[in-house]
């Protein structure tokens, strides 16, 4: 395995909110390997997006990391306090494609002017040389006509092609990491897959680190690497993306597959996660997701879960997976996805 | 049978246009489909193909152009009776897509849900109302006591139940659902899914489903209609378009549905579309059965390579 370029030790994120104090992130430890794809999986709210905030200092002015590390190339980001430190980092090294394209461009703006910003600003790039580079990405992010398409105007691209223009920005930056915030949810289903496609031969082209948040896991066994399933502020289950979709522990990981449509028996009710995420607003006492867990032993209750290992790359907090713990097996559609797995190896 | 099935709600070579002469842009060209009582009928296709459109004339929101729309065997497009517009307006409801914007902020969830009850002046008292909305409410799973809350307060799954609650408190027979659950969480997609099924067969709705997300469409649909651009290229039962996509249309949408399998995903080749893959100067196209109930828009050659494709 490749040297880990980013990583985050133990990190603690709160939000201070008329008077209350909330714990959005509590406590994660991960490695993001370079030119890996990690994908990051949770319910909204589950903190998925605060967490790849806080790489590139973008949390809300009220949000403050209170605890832990995060070391990209030695040194931690979690100690820069002036937005001058950040600057070195945002763009340069970290870069992000937002959820909707339809709001992240400068309306007013050429797409041209608005990668040649990218450039001049993140590789000093002026005149023409910025315009025949932003040219060349254009192309690279799959425009057609590219020379002509520079000079239009973001109303004049449909929203697909603006998701493109959004990641040719980031891509002018030059970043070593990207990172991409529910890059295809705003998106048609066949642009969706399209677009998924281009992520991953940027990947290859420009050797990037890629990071995938998202609430779908039915999208991310295209793109993925590993997987890292968030819920409550904290990552339940880490694995290849053969072993959390083949080989899932977690119960919760087991709540998000089988509520996918995609296993779905027709005629039957789609399997639905019971209750609702819990307040971090308040302390959260043993497993986060015990109290809509159907699996839930009475120590889940009571105290949280450490990482049980399953293998060298995978792992899970899950009492499920202590040696003294009954013997449970997963929902059935979780079963057969084992099947699956297995006939493809 | 001596029951024949009567469609209720039939579309016929409905065409709708936007705009006047020399920027006149026709969206729907030419549509035609029916939908029985009881079923789930899909309608399929990207931004843009005209799916949303036809079901806003349906409930008279855009004004068709050419064809008509029956409902029940009524014409209830073009110029038509004011007691027929008000049966239609309460008996076919839509869902709309987005639950944070299409709720008004600053209503609160009582005036949103019985605002259709206002609007056709139905003689009610305020105490008959009052219980048609707390009916309203739990029926969709939501308490009753949320009728004093405003839109702000809700998560965006609520706040779907809150637009399905709207449509249901008319007692429709007929719901329009305009991608109900696209924008919404994986996890809250099932519940409202398991609650559109759920009022289905206790009311014996009919459902028009809209989504561009065949994944989806596969779960909850009888029928499904794929449509590009304007015009629908394929049309049959769930599972006979999911064994057997003959459009080289379906088969690219069919392709870039999302697997719960990264083996199979990352060995995938995605189809693309391409409509100069058809070879219509010389032979147009026509729409034909190519196996019973098994409709799609194919000229000569290519019905003759779909047969063959269905053995």
């Amino acid at each position: 395995m490749n040297e880990a370029i980013l990583s985050v030790r133990d990190l603690e994120v709160e939000f201070t909110l008329r008077g209350r104090t909330l714990h959005a992130i509590r406590g994660i430890n991960l490695d993001v390997y370079e030119g890996e794809s990690l994908a990051i999986v949770g319910e909204s709210g589950s903190g998925k997006s605060v967490f790849c905030k806080t790489f590139m200092g973008l949390l809300d002015s009220n949000g403050t990391i209170t605890h832990g590390q995060i070391l990209y190339k030695g040194t931690d980001l979690a100690a820069f306090r002036t937005e001058k430190e950040w600057l070195s980092v945002r763009g340069r090294e970290i870069a992000m494609v937002m959820q909707d394209p339809m709001t992240s461009l400068n309306p007013l703006k050429t797409v041209g002017a608005q990668i040649c910003e990218a450039l001049t600003l993140h590789q000093g790039m002026q005149g023409d040389a910025a315009k025949q580079k932003a040219i060349e990405i254009l192309g690279d992010v799959g425009i057609t006509e590219a020379a002509r398409r520079f000079g239009q105007y973001p109303h004049e691209f449909s929203g697909g092609m603006r998701q493109r223009v959004v990641i040719a920005i980031a891509v002018a930056c030059n970043p070593r990491i990207l990172i991409c915030d529910e890059p295809t949810t705003a998106l048609d289903v066949t642009i969706q897959a399209q677009i998924l496609t281009l992520l991953r031969a940027l990947k290859e082209k420009y050797k990037l680190t890629t990071l995938y948040i998202t609430h779908d896991l039915g999208v991310v066994a295209n793109v993925a690497d590993r997987i890292a399933v968030m819920y409550a502020g904290d990552i339940v289950e880490l694995g290849t993306c053969e072993e959390v979709f083949y080989e899932p522990k977690h119960p919760y990981t087991w709540a998000l597959l089988s509520s996918l449509p995609q296993l779905g028996v027709k005629g039957e009710s789609l399997y639905s996660i019971p209750g609702t995420p819990p307040n971090l607003f308040s302390e959260v006492r043993g497993d986060a997701f015990a109290p809509r867990n159907p699996y839930a032993l009475k120590i889940d209750f009571v105290e949280r879960p450490p990482y049980f290992e399953v293998s060298p790359t995978h792992k899970a907090r899950t009492w499920l997976l202590d040696p003294r713990a009954p013997k449970v097996e997963p929902p059935e559609n979780i079963r057969n996805l084992r099947a699956v797995g297995e006939e493809r190896t | 049978m001596s029951m024949e099935r009567i469609p209720l709600l039939q579309v016929k070579d409905l065409v709708v246009t936007f705009g006047a002469r020399r920027d006149r842009f026709t969206a729907v060209k030419g549509v035609s489909f029916d939908v029985h009582r009881g079923e789930t009928f899909g309608l399929v296709g990207e931004s843009g193909s005209g799916k949303t459109t036809i079901g806003r004339t349906i409930i008279r929101v855009n004004p068709a152009a050419g064809g008509e729309i029956l409902y029940n065997g009524e014409r209830i497009s073009g110029k038509i009776s004011r007691e027929r517009d008000r049966a239609v307006t309460r008996k076919i409801q839509m869902i709309f897509q987005d639950p944070m914007a299409s709720l008004n902020e600053r209503a609160k969830v009582d005036y949103i849900v019985s605002e259709g009850l206002y609007n056709l002046g139905l003689s009610l008292t305020e105490e008959q109302r009052r219980q048609r909305v707390a009916r309203a409410l739990s029926d969709v799973g939501l308490l009753p006591e949320f009728a004093g809350r405003f839109p702000h307060e809700f998560s965006g799954g609520q706040r779907q139940r809150i637009g399905i609650a709207r449509a249901l408190i008319m007692e429709p027979e007929f719901i329009i659902a305009d991608e109900p659950i696209s924008a919404l969480d994986v996890s809250i997609r099932a519940q409202v899914l398991n609650l559109l099924a759920d009022l289905q067969r206790k009311r014996g709705l009919t459902y028009l489903f809209i989504s561009h997300d065949l994944s989806v469409m596969r779960f909850i649909c009888d029928r499904i209609a794929v449509i590009h651009l304007g015009r629908i290229v394929e049309l049959a039962e769930t599972e006979k378009l999911f064994a057997h996509p003959l459009h080289p249309y379906t088969r690219a949408l069919l392709s870039a549905i999302p697997l719960p399998d990264p083996a199979a995903e990352k060995s995938k080749v995605l189809e693309v579309y391409d409509p100069a893959c058809h070879h219509y100067e010389k032979d147009a196209p026509v729409w034909t059965e190519a196996e019973p109930g098994h409709f799609v828009l194919a000229n000569g050659e290519e019905l003759d390579a779909y047969r063959r494709m269905l053995g």
